[in-house]
């Protein structure tokens, strides 16, 4: 393969790509909290974030993303969380969420 | 094909009487497909089609790429159809998709905005001194190729047929994003399923290939291929068009846009350089048509006086597939035998027999 | 000698006002346009949110109707209305002493959204298809064999000024939960995902239905509109849509796509309306006088309507608002003939 320098290289695509993903990890780890796929991404638990109001840790975002299949970079976002637990208290489905960030970090571990 | 919509959406095309409007990009890199547009018109079927040497450029690129103004577009374009009454005629026929997009885009202005309208006349009367005539019908060259392709399927030398095997040849078509997706109404067939190109197609013995990608824009837009920063967002969408058509082993590609067959066609030689990808089934690249290159050889006419040497893809193994004769020799021999030189092999092109012209040499 | 209304349409709306009315006393008359009675319900395979089998509800009604021997027409399209009575495409008229308008609606035309393939591709379905199948007891895809992923897409002809569909068909949303669950049930181990731009969960037992589906069958549910669905070599259906939640473009081939189609208003309102010179609603439908105490009448008297025929209702919306139309009809003969 010869590489001719042309400046700039082919971009790669931004889209979730749900066929080309890697689910395993997302499944089980709705698999062990299934009340995870109740969120109805209201924002509560980011809006009350003490992280998240000091950085852009965005939790909804990021369990979001995981259960897309999109691990890459979430558990060092998930350092950034304080383990406060407020957005346990304001969860409307009842979702642990404090429960489900160290469950994300298990699961991905160094992903 | 289980197309029906495309009869949902009908245009009014004159069936003679043209005024053309010619395309920058295609007097610059499909020089024989505008020249061969003209000959099947006027040769072939006998139609009247005016070239007219006093137009000029619509300003598109200028426009969309934000160095032409909207006051000044609409004047330049005000002027054409000047012209065009000037000349007697009423069917204004672009070749350009660019130009087609805003010619309609224009004139659907003048329309909701009737003051601009009137702007463009005052314009027009003090920089040029002529008279805005708005034209009956406007349509891209390629709505006059579909209007007349029964005419040229009954005069067919070659048809898009494998000559090897019998089987149709299974063709992509692609349409240029400003033919339909502005106003689905101005293309045949809307903008889902166009069927302009795939009319062509199917009247003259080829498959059409609906593959998933088969929407999507080539990625020219512009601003995007201008800066050089950005091209690799606009390679990136033929990549990805091209991805999503080699499953189906196409063996030409047909597009109805100046800057989508340049692209398609110079694109494949740019990723096969960078990542050593090629997309036909020959391990080569795949060639890229104008339906007038399409529409010449189904009538008979020499791939080279076409202007098909202008091609990054080459043509020859289509050319091989349809039975179609012609001089190898002669690919890189202008008007008068003259050598015009010849690109360094790649990586898309095939390593064809030494030219006869490197010998000379 | 009993005062006679004519009820125009014979689905459950009409069903269900004419044995009210019967039963207060009045004849009804039914003018249906199919030649059967029971309206879009019948052939529908269950209903939300209990998953009542449809013909539990309809079947009992017609039965009732016929128990009750109620005067139907059938194979009869009503092309004028009136306060005394509706005129027939064959010209005869049909007197009464109130017209009952229970034309229903149309569904959505799935074909309008070119973008999705509705007709084109094999596997791209709509929700009333996919009814039609589960009614057969076979879900398969056109191969025969059985669906491992499968998206819902929802709000297809609805919230949609591209189709001028701008109203929002109020019971696609529980439908695509109802039927995603089905699916479920027949194959536990699909992978079935939801495309949303919202979830309206009105009614009762509704969120509850939604929340198990999320939770219960680990139903995926994405917010964002696909905007366009192509079919793959192996036809399958390859879809793109926005990940509006994480702000990203998704990407993903399923097998079989169904379009959650919804309710347009009946293309003959219009004649209907400038018949009995009535006004319609911007979207097409019948302009109720309010919707409070007037929600099924109209400025002109006598003039009455049930169900979907004034805005996209549900089985038990219609069937519950029947017995107010039966009620106020009482109420006006009463007055206007007791004297």
């Amino acid at each position: 393969m010869r590489s001719l320098n042309f400046g700039y290289a082919i971009s790669h695509p931004r889209a979730i790509d749900m066929d080309n993903n890697d689910l395993r990890k997302s499944r089980a780890i709705i698999e062990e909290m299934p009340e995870l796929q109740a969120c109805i991404s209201c924002g509560s638990c980011t809006a009350s974030c003490t992280a998240g109001n000091i950085t852009n840790f965005n939790f909804r975002k990021l369990h979001t993303s995981v259960r897309r299949g999109e691990y890459k970079g979430a558990y060092e976002e998930l350092n950034k969380c304080m383990l406060c637990g407020k957005c346990r208290l304001v969860c409307p489905r009842g979702i642990n969420t404090r429960g489900l960030i160290m469950l994300i970090k298990r699961k991905l571990g160094d992903f | 094909m289980k197309r029906t919509s495309w009869q949902e959406y009908q245009k009014d095309i004159a069936a003679d009487k043209y005024y053309y409007a010619r395309s920058c990009i295609r007097q610059n890199f499909f020089p024989g497909s505008e020249k061969a547009f003209l000959d099947i018109l006027s040769k072939d079927l006998g139609v009247d089609i005016f070239d007219d040497p006093l137009h000029t450029s619509c300003t598109g690129i200028g426009y969309h790429s934000d160095v032409v103004p909207l006051e000044t577009i609409m004047t330049v374009v005000a002027r054409q159809f000047a012209l065009m009454a000037e000349a007697g005629y009423e069917n204004f026929v672009s070749s350009c998709i660019t130009s087609f997009g805003i010619y309609n885009e224009i004139l659907n202005t003048w329309e909701e905005f009737p003051e601009t309208e009137e702007r463009t006349r005052k314009y027009l009367k003090e920089a040029t001194g002529r008279e805005l005539v708005k034209p009956r019908t406007i349509a891209h060259t390629s709505d006059i190729m579909f209007y007349h392709r029964h005419e040229i399927a009954r005069r067919a030398k070659h048809r898009l047929i494998n000559a090897l095997t019998g089987e149709p040849l299974r063709v992509v078509e692609h349409i240029g994003c400003h033919y339909a997706k502005i106003f689905p109404k101005s293309g045949i067939g809307g903008s889902e399923f166009p069927y302009v190109l795939a009319g062509m197609i199917e009247s003259w013995g080829g498959n059409v290939v609906d593959y998933p990608e088969r929407r999507h824009c080539c990625g020219f837009g512009f601003r995007n291929y201008l800066v050089q920063a950005n091209r690799g967002s606009s390679i990136a969408n033929s990549h990805k068009k091209l991805e999503s058509m080699s499953p189906y082993k196409p063996d030409f590609i047909v597009a109805n846009c100046p800057g989508c067959t340049m692209f398609l066609d110079k694109w494949q030689y740019a990723i096969a350089e960078m990542d050593g990808t090629t997309y036909g089934a020959d391990g080569k690249g795949i060639p890229v048509l104008t339906y007038e290159e399409m529409a010449g050889l189904v009538l008979g006419y020499d791939p080279w006086e076409l202007g098909m040497q202008f091609h990054q893809v080459d043509v020859e193994p289509l050319l091989n597939k349809m039975g179609i004769e012609y001089e190898p020799e002669a690919k890189y021999l202008g008007k008068g035998g003259k050598y015009i030189g010849r690109p360094a092999p790649a990586a898309v092109n095939c390593e064809e027999a030494r030219h006869i012209y490197e010998i000379r040499r | 000698m009993a005062h006679r209304v004519v009820i125009v349409g014979g689905g459950a709306a009409g069903i269900q006002t004419a044995l009210e009315l019967k039963s207060r006393g009045i004849e009804p008359i039914i003018v249906e346009r199919d030649i059967e009675l029971g309206g879009k319900a019948r052939g529908w395979h269950k209903l939300f949110p209990l998953f009542t089998p449809a013909k539990d509800i309809i079947d009992p009604l017609i039965a009732r109707l016929r128990e009750e021997r109620i005067r139907c027409f059938y194979g009869q399209e009503v092309t004028e209305i009136a306060s005394d009575g509706v005129v027939l495409r064959s010209g005869e008229r049909i007197p009464g002493d109130a017209v009952v308008v229970a034309t229903g609606f149309t569904l959505f035309d799935a074909h309008r959204k070119q973008e999705y393939g509705y007709g084109l591709y094999d596997n791209v379905i709509t929700s009333v298809d996919l009814e039609r199948m589960m009614n057969s007891g076979r879900v398969v895809l056109t191969d025969g064999s059985e669906p491992r992923r499968i998206a819902f897409l929802h709000c297809v002809g609805s919230r949609d000024e591209k189709v001028d569909q701008k109203h929002c068909s109020k019971v696609c949303c529980i439908t695509g939960v109802k039927q995603a669950i089905e699916i479920k049930q027949m194959f536990p181990d699909a992978d079935v995902f939801n495309f949303y731009m919202d979830i309206r969960m009105y009614g009762p037992g509704y969120e509850e239905l939604y929340r198990s589906a999320q939770q219960d069958y680990n139903i995926h549910f994405i917010r964002g509109r696909i905007s366009e669905a192509a079919e793959t070599i192996n036809k399958r259906i390859q879809i793109k849509a926005e990940d509006t939640l994480t702000g990203r473009p998704l990407r993903m081939t399923v097998d079989m796509l169904v379009l959650l189609v919804g309710m347009s208003a009946n293309y003959e309102n219009k004649n209907l309306a400038q018949s009995a010179g009535i006004p319609l609603a911007p979207n097409g439908y019948f302009r109720t006088q309010d919707s409070f105490l007037g929600s099924v009448t109209c400025e002109r008297e006598g003039i009455f309507f049930a169900g979907a025929a004034t805005a996209p209702k549900s089985l038990a919306d219609t069937l519950a608002e029947a017995s107010l139309t039966a009620s106020a009809v009482c109420n006006y003969i009463k007055v206007k003939y007791t004297k």
